[in-house]
């Protein structure tokens, strides 16, 4: 018996045939990333029964769902999932308090593991309870939508989206929830998404979709590490790294990080030190010197050692390095990398404009 | 009111009653069925359910008369199942009211059905509900106005039908004889007070009808219920 999840699907979709195979691990929150159109969503249906593939095969925690070789479809009313669909899709007819129950009623009752206090407390939902969900706006319907998702008990939490239908406001407003909800819980879940901020602020693991395809899955920060995948060509790629908070500097206004590679100054992070966060370095934002800077407004340069080199595009590059067994990300110009002689192997100094905070 | 006029009320009443409840018996699958298939004989059975819109009474009558005789389709089936004739009889109005109101009730039925959107039924499926948990706790409340509208006017309908009646249940006081048939009973006979009195009863009791249901769809429309 295994805890994680294992799935096959195989469905026409019109232009192209979804083909996926892969696991998911018991713990954690995976990102399914690709365009839009590229297949995630049917994926994610197809995890659910909302669609049935002909080929198909899906095993959670050990208990088949779905296989076609054997002509077994559990129907989705029979699984035990939670879903939140992009627009939420709360039942217009109930309150919020019938529409968090909707799911919780069905459930058996001595699975009842996570109760709705609990549930309306962690998404604050208590002053909503008795609105009808035309009276809710874009982020509270979705918050409402999770909390119904999540009293159904499930075993497997997919999320179609869930903040593509929210302005850049409720985004915020929405994301500390969904930071919360990643900690709090063990159930899995499968988080589909195009928004490359979102999945680094989100997901443990990653799953890339191209035209139905998985073209690599994996840790997150091993993934986004990669520059042989077309994520690594996003003007907003880089690397995610889990760091912890040193100190702070009251009089500048400023926190010190910790890692393997070294020591990151940022802007102040209002967490106590000793707490971990993960930070995400755009490839963008990072520079290489031959040599270590002498005066410079720069306040981050880490020693680091060239990996492995790609072009991108005209007359850009894109770098790995290492630095302390960390990957890092840096963008350069070819220019450069041919005045600088820059090759695999070779000792540089990597500064880093800024630091982006995920968590 | 004579003896005659309150029995003739009476039939009315019960005739509006058990079609109306038949009417959405049948009538909900039904529009259930055309709101959410792709079969083709989609359209064929949509023509069939509006054809008593655009036939005179007089033809679906006609054929009905026809059906429910001692040797017709509908009555020999009847008779098989313990019944006797079906023409001139109350349960004969009663296939005929149906027949005559359905589209009436299917419409609008189909209508709300539609309306319904698929993901919302997704929604539910993910969250337990099996597909007739889904249809009691999503698609009916969702379509109460649709379905409040769809009995009213089977209802009102089956009330005020004339034709369908005269040809099929003939003018059998007590038993088969409608309102609608008496006011034209008195009238004939030049009785003009009486076919007043039967005639206003009818109007402001549909009034009233209509009132009492255009007043709910109100305040189910103000709840903020209807997307």
């Amino acid at each position: 018996m295994t805890a994680r999840i294992e799935f096959r699907f195989r469905r026409s979709l019109g232009k192209f045939v979804l083909d996926a195979e892969g696991e998911i691990p018991a713990r954690g929150v995976t990102a399914l990333f690709g365009r839009s159109g590229s297949g995630k969503t049917s994926l994610l249906r197809c995890m659910a029964g909302l669609d049935r593939a002909e080929d198909a095969y899906l095993s959670v925690a050990g208990e088949c769902w779905h296989d076609s070789r054997s002509g077994f479809f559990l129907p989705p009313h029979q699984r035990a999932i939670g879903f939140v669909f992009q627009e939420g899709t709360l039942f217009p007819h109930l309150r919020v308090s019938a529409n968090l129950e909707y799911g919780y009623k069905r459930a058996p009752a001595d699975e009842r593991s996570r109760t709705l206090q609990q549930t309306i407390e962690i998404l604050e939902l208590e002053s909503l309870l008795d609105r009808y969900p035309a009276q809710l706006s874009g982020g509270e319907r979705q918050r409402v939508a999770i909390g119904r998702a999540l009293l159904n008990l499930p075993r497997l939490l997919l999320m179609d989206e869930p903040m593509a239908s929210l302005d850049r406001g409720h985004k915020k407003e929405i994301l500390p929830y969904l930071e919360k909800l990643h900690i709090d819980s063990d159930i899995p879940i499968v988080y589909v998404t195009h928004d490359l901020d979102e999945l680094t602020r989100i997901a443990d693991h990653l799953i890339l979709v191209d035209q139905g395809r998985l073209t690599a899955q994996g840790p997150l920060e091993q993934i986004l590490a990669r520059i042989d995948l077309p994520i690594a060509r996003e003007s907003d790629a880089g690397a995610v790294i889990r760091t912890r908070i040193l100190s702070h500097d009251e009089e500048y206004h400023l926190t010190q990080l910790g890692f393997s590679g070294g020591e990151l100054t940022v802007g102040w992070i209002d967490r106590p030190a000793g707490s971990d966060i993960r930070i995400r370095i755009h490839a963008k934002d990072v520079s290489l010197a031959i040599s270590r800077p002498g005066q410079t407004s720069i306040l981050n340069v880490l020693p680091a050692e060239i990996r492995e080199m790609s072009v991108h595009g005209r007359g850009r590059m894109i770098v790995r390095l290492d630095v302390g067994g960390i990957p890092l990300l840096a963008r350069i110009t070819q220019k450069s990398q041919i005045r600088l002689a820059l090759k695999p192997g070779m000792k540089v100094y990597a500064q880093i404009k800024s630091v982006a905070l995920t968590l | 009111m004579t003896p005659q006029d309150l029995d003739a009320l009476l039939v009315t009443l019960r005739l509006a009653l058990t079609s109306t409840v038949i009417l959405l018996l049948l009538g909900i699958p039904l529009a259930w069925w055309l709101a959410r298939t792709r079969c083709r004989l989609k359209t064929a059975v949509e023509a069939m359910v509006a054809l008593p819109l655009v036939l005179p009474p007089t033809v679906l009558g006609f054929y009905l008369l026809i059906a429910l005789s001692a040797n017709g389709v509908l009555a020999g089936f009847w008779q098989a199942l313990g019944g006797t004739g079906l023409a001139f009889t109350f349960s004969g109005l009663v296939i005929g009211s149906v027949l005559y109101s359905m589209p009436f009730v299917v419409q609008p039925l189909q209508n709300a059905f539609s309306s319904i959107e698929e993901r919302t039924l997704e929604a539910a499926s993910t969250l337990r509900a099996s597909p007739l948990d889904r249809f009691f706790s999503v698609v009916l409340p969702l379509s109460r106005s649709g379905l409040i509208t769809a009995a009213t006017l089977g209802f009102a309908h089956t009330m005020g039908e004339f034709g369908v009646v005269l040809m099929i249940g003939g003018n059998i006081p007590g038993q088969t004889q409608v309102l609608s048939i008496a006011i034209y009973d008195h009238v004939e006979s030049l009785e003009y007070d009486q076919a007043h009195l039967l005639s206003a009863g009818l109007l402001v009791f549909s009034f009233c009808l209509l009132f009492l249901i255009y007043a709910m769809l109100g305040r189910t429309n103000s709840k903020g219920l209807d997307r």
